[in-house]
């Protein structure tokens, strides 16, 4: 496959601190409209990975290119973020002295500059959006709670609200149901799924069961670099991902 | 709302008091009376300032008086050449500290404050030029929290150090004073005072409906954002810096014009004005008040400055235990201070109204 046919890019990729390898050599890619799970023991990069894309940390070396034409590196974080990605971190952090509806109306795509949002009004269209996001995220009913009395899986679902609010190409989901309930979990994952066609979706996260219900393609990160990629099957029955992950 | 409107009463009744109601009447309101009041506003407009940066946007300053004697100092030039030769030294031109310290011409920085125009943009400018280039210095280094506090605290020290010395040009220890008149207004008549006071009111009143709107819009929905989770907001690509630094500029702007209201009321500017304790005397107005309302913290510059005035007279070595002492019991008992007290207070009576209504309601039923 060509560059031009991928969503997201990552070639050889080298981060160190201090000597340290986060990532090794990291070649792997995105195709538009997947849902891509990343997964990995603690220490494999997953988190580093996502700070290069989101320009938090620098590489020491290789491409990160985004669509087409969008070489990452040269941008700024909230150059990135207008790109259309969009990042969840993993402990969820919405806006507590907020509402709900107020935190969407936040994260919609558009103005950011002081002085424009200063005199910024809702439009029609974007009331309409951010109610149809409070659909999608199944908090209509909760729109004027404020962000600190949410539950901690609303707030999870909040703040992909808010990713979707800036209707990003790309969203990446950094371990969506840690602390989740059963029920919640498998709400989020009918979430994710939902997301994906529209999006590009790149999941890390630990829990297999969750990944198991949503992959398609997984791909195992281990001291920085991909060890193994494919559905689950695949990826399970890889020996070395047994040795280094799922031996248990 | 009901605020401005307070203030607005307040506008209204002092000139009657003191210029309609005999001076033999109880209610005669004297000269003494509308100076205190018209400096507890420019008080007022100083938390206000402070509240804005420190309660919407957590940046705490520590050095915001600056501000408030920087706008005073540009009011004072103008407030000396106004003396013009009616000085002690007679000197049309120099302002008698000069003559006294030998100054052969007006350094180049006292022309054109013989023009109230001019003046006036200095207490604006000059402020906001020192907001902007030390905000845009520190928010883009992302010095916050106590590393920033610090700094402003060392900032009013060196400026206080600075203005200290006499050939600076601005008076050195002894500042500015003997100010004849504003504009051709006696300042010494009661008409006078009673005019400023008027102004300081509208400013107040003005600074609190532009920080009001500031607040209520989406941008000020943004700060509260900064506030509480500040690389979230900056991850939802708001450009954080530009935020803090428009807002720490607007807020040096109403201090500036706070301390240029507040000299000609009071009728002396010296360095001692940039003294830290001022800065952080200002930080627990707005504690008592509480911040993150903006009434809040002019009710606690008005409150706690009330309080100094009474016990700076009657127990003199007292004040600056109680100002301690009132900090933490504040910090302790009313973390959100006075407003959230009230606030509190609103929710519990309207939950027990509520209460109430629904016990009534539910008996028909009962039955």
């Amino acid at each position: 496959m060509k560059i031009r046919d991928k969503k997201l890019q990552l070639e050889n990729l080298t981060v160190s601190f201090d000597g340290f390898k986060a990532l090794n050599n990291l070649t792997l890619h995105v195709d538009p409209g997947e849902l891509l799970c990343i997964i990995g023991p603690n220490g494999a990069g997953k988190t580093t990975m996502m700070d290069v894309i989101t320009g938090k940390t620098r590489p020491d070396s290789g491409r990160v290119s985004f669509g087409s034409a969008i070489d990452l590196l040269r941008l700024s974080e909230p150059q990135i973020v207008s790109a259309g990605i969009g990042r969840k971190f993993q402990k969820p952090t919405v806006f507590e002295q907020l509402t709900v509806f107020e935190n969407l109306e936040l994260a919609l795509a558009g103005t950011r500059s002081f002085l424009k949002t200063m005199r910024a009004r809702i439009m029609p269209k974007q009331l309409d959006r951010i109610y149809e996001v409070l659909d999608i995220i199944g908090l209509t009913q909760q729109r004027d709670a404020f962000g600190r009395v949410l539950a901690h899986g609303q707030k999870q679902w909040l703040e992909i609200g808010m990713l979707l609010m800036q209707n990003p190409e790309l969203l990446l989901v950094d371990e969506p149901v840690a602390g989740m309930t059963p029920h919640e979990i498998e709400r989020t994952a009918e979430l994710l799924l939902s997301l994906a066609g529209e999006h590009s979706v790149v999941v890390v996260e630990h829990d297999m069961a969750f990944v198991r219900s949503i992959a398609r393609r997984v791909t195992v990160l281990h001291e920085g670099s991909v060890i193994a990629e494919g559905d689950m099957d695949k990826v399970q029955n890889d020996p070395r991902v047994i040795e280094v992950y799922l031996g248990v | 709302m009901w605020f401005l409107a307070t203030l607005a009463v307040v506008a209204i009744a002092t000139p009657v008091l003191n210029q309609l109601v005999p001076a033999s009447s109880v209610f005669h309101l004297s000269a003494f009376g509308i100076t205190l009041i018209g400096k507890y506003m420019c008080y007022g407009m100083l938390a206000l300032a402070l509240d804005l940066i420190w309660g919407y946007c957590g940046i705490l300053s520590l050095g915001h008086a600056a501000f408030f004697a920087l706008g005073g100092y540009a009011m004072g030039m103008y407030l000396m050449r106004e003396i013009g030769p009616r000085g002690v030294y007679g000197n049309p031109i120099l302002p008698d500290f000069m003559v006294f310290l030998n100054y052969k011409s007006l350094p180049w920085f006292w022309h054109g404050f013989n023009h109230f125009g001019v003046a006036l943009l200095m207490m604006v400018l000059v402020p906001a030029l020192l907001a902007l280039v030390f905000g845009w210095f520190a928010f883009r280094s992302r010095v916050t929290g106590v590393y920033f506090s610090i700094i402003t605290q060392a900032l009013t020290y060196a400026l206080m150090l600075a203005f200290f010395r006499n050939d600076m040009g601005f008076g050195g220890n002894n500042g500015f004073t003997d100010f004849k008149d504003i504009l051709g207004f006696d300042l010494h008549s009661d008409r006078t005072r009673v005019v400023l006071l008027m102004v300081t009111a509208a400013a107040l009143a003005g600074s609190y409906a532009a920080c009001r709107a500031i607040v209520r819009s989406r941008a000020g929905r943004v700060v509260l954002a900064i506030r509480d989770a500040e690389s979230r907001t900056r991850f939802l690509g708001y450009p954080v810096e530009s935020f803090k630094l428009w807002l720490f500029v607007f807020s040096g702007i109403v201090a500036g014009i706070a301390g240029a209201l507040y000299v000609p009321q009071v009728g002396i500017i010296n360095p001692s004005e940039f003294s830290p304790i001022n800065s952080i005397e200002a930080v627990v107005w707005v504690a008592v008040g509480g911040r993150g309302t903006l009434y809040g913290a002019i009710v606690g510059a008005v409150l706690v400055n009330y309080a100094k005035t009474y016990l700076t007279g009657a127990f003199p070595d007292a004040w600056l235990y109680a100002l301690g002492a009132l900090f933490v019991l504040v910090t302790l008992f009313l973390p959100h201070g006075i407003a959230g007290f009230v606030l509190r207070w609103k929710k519990h009576t309207a939950r027990s109204v509520a209460a109430a209504a629904s016990a009534v309601s539910a008996e028909p039923v009962k039955k």
